[in-house]
């Protein structure tokens, strides 16, 4: 058995053992912290920046799905400045991308769009960037829109260890990072792919869709990936 | 009782959001006796007058007269709110945005037309090199994303306003 610990959340004192991360934790006792990147079932990352907590006695906001428990630890995970950051990281996210959720096929389903709604994001602070992005229409089933990637980096993680394919990876730095299909190449030739969907399904917004889907008609179930994960004992 | 002097402005939109705002019902009677709208497509007048106490803008900026449109009613307006997700966002007229402007013109009227091809270039005013939110341009107070926002939502916002308040929106609109 794992060592036992006692962290304070919010300052009420819960019961923890070492290895568990503070988002853990916190699920655990009910406690809400926003996630966009981070998936049950699946290793964290920490990438998308929403679920960043206080820990006190530390200069810097940290993320609770990365940072693992310690004794004695008091943390905060609603406060003025969190929500200001967490605001932000949001902000960028749309800025960074052409989300035009009007007419994409997630629009009402989409984890990014309920999460603005959530926090409160109104509008975007930051003049929006507006890339020129591609979408990859050669998988015979599936479809990549780059405009509405958040570079969460669930479908790579999916595929690489629940689907053990390892198709998907990140390229390129910075903004112009882009998910990159089996080395860089089209999907539909990729030699790896399984073509069994798991990414599409775990995608928090309509960057990964099924072909054949309009606008709205796009629905998720990541709830399968994250109970297929737990029969086989949780991330690699 | 003053009325609230209240102006509405259709940029680069579908006016859906127009729609949105006479889809409110029985509420649009007791909002209509509390303003005086003096400028919009639903009015005559010619000019954006002096002294508005509200404007709303559907749409983005896009072309020359919406950008000089949005500077003076920036200048004669105390509140300026951008309606649903083009004035918000740029959204769907934004789609453009990756594609020069005399590229896209050519593609759709010399490459795409049949007939009479050529760049139209007279009683139209030049489009912007991109299409932005209103934000971008002049400073908005209130943002009412949505395509369209819903009429409760306009309701609500126009309701607030009249009565001296700002809404809160938080959480009661989305994108999309």
């Amino acid at each position: 058995m794992p060592e036992k610990v006692s962290i304070r959340i919010d300052g009420e004192y819960v019961a923890a053992h070492e290895g568990q991360t503070i988002l853990e934790v916190a699920r655990a006792g009910g406690k809400y912290i926003p996630t966009l990147c981070w998936l049950e079932g699946i290793s964290s990352v920490g990438a998308c920046r929403l679920c960043i907590v206080e820990v006190s006695g530390v200069g810097r906001l940290l993320p609770a799905c990365t940072t693992p428990v310690q004794d004695g630890m008091s943390v905060t995970t609603q406060s003025e400045k969190l929500q200001h950051y967490r605001r932000i990281a949001l902000e960028f996210l749309f800025a960074e991308r052409n989300h035009q959720c009007a007419v994409c096929v997630s629009n009402n389903h989409c984890e990014l769009q309920a999460m603005a709604q959530r926090l409160g994001v109104t509008s975007v602070r930051y003049p929006y960037a507006f890339p020129k992005l591609p979408v990859d229409l050669s998988h015979p089933r599936y479809v990549l829109d780059h405009n509405r990637c958040i570079l969460c980096t669930r479908c790579v993680r999916v595929c690489a260890e629940v689907e053990g394919a390892h198709v998907w990876d990140v390229g390129g730095r910075g903004t112009r990072s882009l998910i990159v299909c089996d080395m860089n190449r089209p999907w539909g030739d990729a030699v790896n792919c399984t073509n069994c969907g798991k990414c599409v399904q775990v995608c928090p917004t309509g960057a990964l869709a099924e072909k054949g889907f309009a606008v709205e008609e796009m629905v998720k179930h990541d709830r399968n990936i994250t109970r297929l994960a737990a029969r086989r004992g949780g991330p690699a | 009782m003053k009325k609230v002097r209240l102006a509405t402005v259709w940029l680069d939109g579908c006016s859906g959001c127009h729609m949105s705002l006479l889809d409110m019902d029985e509420t649009i009677l007791a909002i209509a006796k509390r303003v005086d709208v003096v400028y919009g497509p639903l009015v005559d007048a010619q000019e954006f007058p002096k002294l508005v106490d509200v404007t709303i803008i559907e749409g983005a900026v896009s072309s020359q007269d919406d950008l000089e449109k949005v500077r003076t009613i920036r200048q004669r307006s105390k509140l300026v709110v951008a309606l649903g997700d083009c004035a918000v966002t740029a959204n769907v007229p934004g789609m453009r945005n990756q594609i020069p402007p005399r590229k896209l013109l050519e593609r759709i009227y010399v490459e795409g037309a049949d007939q009479c091809r050529g760049v139209p270039a007279e009683g139209v005013p030049a489009l912007l090199r991109q299409a932005v939110p209103v934000q971008e341009v002049v400073k908005v107070d209130l943002h009412v994303p949505g395509c369209p926002p819903p009429a409760q939502a306009i309701a609500y916002v126009l309701t607030e306003l009249v009565e001296g308040r700002i809404p809160d929106l938080k959480s009661k609109v989305k994108f999309g």
